[in-house]
């Protein structure tokens, strides 16, 4: 595969919270020889606003997302439910604004937008980033990477070839933590309930770190881990393919 | 059996508490996780082996959404030809505009009879329009003859969920049950020894009855031909041995030709109960004319009650595809752990979600607040055998909802520090330099929260993240402030 200019989604989430994961994702992305471009005038995709029914308010910053990124050839972001909201929800966005032209450049654009692990193992073809990562590990899909992004195996094939590292399966993967979004604030008891059990099933592993390619869902497990003292760290997949023996 | 009144929902008058209010309840209850975490475990498993060994289930899924879509779109010529097929044969169709419509049909026809009782088989429709308790308003019992439907009847209590009505009860508790309500001496909790114990019940209801009352799973209009799908025989009995059948049925639950059951006859069973097929499979086509054998009389009630509005919402009437299934039930996360009466609706679970605000109206509190019990993972979506895509019919929804309060709603609805934060924060996200001045602010902000390196406290409606769970502060760099020292 030829060298790439990737832009970089940071995610506003990723920017404000977890900006060692964006980071992570341009070493990544620099070390397989790809130059990395960050268009600054990037701030929220508008999933928030959108899946909390804000519909209205998401339209601009839908088009302010298509007017910075559609010059790209290729765009990538640390974030399954980020790069799900593009490539599944625009186009309703577009059809809600009633905006022919805003919907065929999501059509033009929404192709070239990758969540981190699909852009490496299926855009790239690359399943081995030379990582190294000396600990035991358990891996969480999330929802969004798995069912509107169907990245399938991607992640753990990327987690498979970390040297040093210890893959633990994760018990009922599959089933949601929890987060959803505003979910976990309007919902709190139920959104604790589903944390409750993906903690159960996360210790049950014995890992001293939980994986996941969306930070958000990391967010709420950590939160939940933290908060019991449980001594389990929750890590980004792109730090750990960024770790190496060197640092 | 003494009648009880069963607690009210989305479709009786007045107003239902929120989602997040009921769920608590729910949640608290340990016997109830554990029978719903149970059940629901088991039936997912075997839907997954049901559905693996079938080569084709996704060109299935495909031909039933497809199916299904066609058949909406001319939803219109397909009734009024079953109209015509059913009266060919010998049967008599009645529409229903709503449910008090409906209800007033067939309390006609049972007083008509001079019935003092009716039996039914499991119909969710006249759970909808509240038959029974119109019935017995006048002084007509309606005896349900589904196990679980008798269960939930006895202990007047609401189905909490669309196939196995009473889910969230376990045998110990059926047995105190029937202890005290069907006049029985000695009971075990083997459901062997419960089965018979209703069928010893029932059995003189269905020998008794003037009438029988079902719903339907399907009606083809092309031969007029009604079916209903079971799994213990009671349904047949009402379809076969009372002298006058009445049968309530949505309008969308018409398929074309009999040929298309050869799709939903695959997908339906084995989305429900795991089965390659079920025991029951009752089909009829008006009266057979001669005595003794069938119901002299046949009634057919169609009833809209709120689905035209349903038919009219491009996105949202992808509901009315709906088999009544419930595998989206057995895998929804959140469903496992409130159990379905949490939802206030005859519809629970992520169907309910998209169906009960869309048929009762948005603007109640109650049923707007449905849309939200979703933390849109997609799993309902992934196991539909009908392919209705669930997460955007609730996405579709919420924007529904918060429109309605903010161009309908009362002064406070407007007022709502919800929509005042996200208004803030639409804006905020407009414009790179207000976004970056945004989280300098947050910053400095979280300060009075941050406590060695955590949040554990929040104010307002942000406990509810706090309560459980600690809150990471926001680093002294954000990553655009590193790539413009690194990179700029």
């Amino acid at each position: 595969m030829a060298n790439m200019r990737v832009a970089l989604f940071i995610t506003c989430f990723n920017d404000t919270l977890f900006p060692e994961t964006g980071r992570a994702t341009v070493g990544v992305l620099e070390r397989l020889g790809h130059e990395v471009v960050f268009p600054e005038a990037q701030t929220c995709c508008g999933q928030m606003h959108f899946n909390t029914g804000y519909q209205r308010e998401a339209i601009p910053l839908v088009r302010r997302f298509v007017e910075i990124f559609e010059p790209y050839d290729a765009v990538v972001a640390p974030s399954g439910s980020c790069v799900g909201m593009v490539r599944d929800l625009y186009p309703m966005a577009a059809d809600l604004a009633e905006d022919d032209d805003l919907a065929r450049r999501i059509e033009d654009l929404a192709p070239k937008v990758f969540e981190l692990s699909e852009f490496l193992v299926k855009r790239l073809g690359v399943t081995d980033v030379g990582a190294y990562y000396p600990h035991r590990v358990t891996y969480h899909p999330t929802c969004h990477s798995l069912r509107m992004l169907k990245v399938g195996e991607a992640p753990l094939e990327l987690l498979r070839n970390v040297r040093g590292m210890d893959l633990v399966e994760l018990g009922e993967a599959e089933q949601c933590c929890g987060f959803g979004g505003t979910f976990a604030v309007k919902n709190a008891e139920t959104s604790a309930a589903m944390l409750g059990d993906k903690i159960r099933r996360v210790l049950d592993t014995e890992a001293e770190v939980c994986a996941a390619g969306d930070n958000s869902c990391l967010m709420h497990i950590g939160g939940g881990l933290r908060r019991l003292q449980a001594g389990v760290d929750t890590v980004h997949l792109a730090e750990i393919l960024h770790s190496t023996e060197e640092r | 059996m003494t009648p009880k009144t069963k607690p009210p929902d989305a479709f009786s008058p007045g107003q239902t508490p929120t989602f997040e209010v009921s769920a608590r309840e729910s949640l608290r209850d340990a016997q109830l996780r554990r029978n719903l975490g149970k059940a629901t475990q088991t039936i997912r498993r075997k839907r997954t082996v049901a559905v693996e060994e079938m080569p084709d289930w996704e060109e299935l899924r495909e031909a039933g959404r497809a199916l299904k879509e066609r058949t909406l779109r001319h939803l219109d010529k397909y009734l009024l030809q079953l109209e015509e097929s059913v009266t060919r044969a010998g049967g008599v169709v009645h529409w229903a505009r709503d449910a008090d419509e409906a209800n007033r049909i067939i309390a006609g026809i049972a007083r008509e009879k001079g019935a003092e009782e009716v039996v039914k088989v499991k119909s969710i429709a006249t759970d909808e329009t509240k038959l029974n308790e119109h019935l017995e308003a006048q002084g007509i019992h309606a005896f349900e003859t589904d196990l679980a439907e008798l269960i939930i009847q006895l202990a007047g209590e609401n189905s909490s969920h669309i196939l196995v009505p009473a889910i969230h009860k376990n045998r110990a508790e059926i047995r105190e049950l029937f202890l005290r309500e069907l006049d029985v001496e000695e009971l075990s909790d083997e459901p062997k020894d419960l089965t018979n114990a209703a069928r010893l019940y029932l059995r003189k209801k269905f020998l008794g009855a003037k009438v029988g009352i079902s719903g339907a799973n399907f009606a083809v209009a092309e031969t007029g031909t009604v079916s209903v799908v079971e799994s213990e025989g009671n349904g047949r009995m009402c379809t076969t041995l009372p002298p006058v059948l009445v049968t309530l049925m949505g309008i969308e639950k018409i398929i074309p030709a009999w040929r298309d059951f050869e799709i939903f006859m695959q997908l339906l069973p084995r989305s429900s109960t795991a089965e390659r097929m079920n025991p029951y499979t009752s089909f009829w086509t008006g009266v057979s004319g001669e005595a003794g054998d069938g119901p002299q009389e046949f009634h057919l009630v169609l009833l809209d009650n709120g689905r035209t509005d349903v038919l009219a919402d491009e996105i949202g009437r992808q509901t009315l595809n709906c088999i009544r299934c419930s595998a989206c039930l057995n895998v929804c996360p959140v469903y496992e752990r409130t159990g379905g009466h949490a939802y206030n609706s005859v519809y629970p679970g992520p169907i309910g979600a998209i169906l009960t605000p869309q048929l009762v109206g948005i603007g109640k509190p109650g049923s707007d607040s449905l849309p939200y019990a979703s933390s849109l993972c997609g799993a309902c979506y992934q196991v539909c055998p009908v392919k209705i895509n669930i997460p955007e019919v609730l996405v579709h929804l919420r924007g529904k909802v918060v429109r309605h309060k903010q161009d309908k709603g009362t002064l406070r609805q407007k007022l709502d520090p919800e929509n005042a934060a996200m208004q803030a924060m639409a804006r905020t996200f407009s414009d790179p330099k207000l976004y970056e001045r945004a989280q300098r602010l947050a910053r400095v902000g979280q300060l009075p929260f941050a406590r060695g390196g955590r949040i554990t406290s929040l104010p307002g409606r942000l406990a509810g993240w706090t309560a459980v769970r600690d809150l990471k502060p926001i680093p002294e760099q954000s990553f655009r402030e590193w790539w413009k020292e690194e990179r700029g």
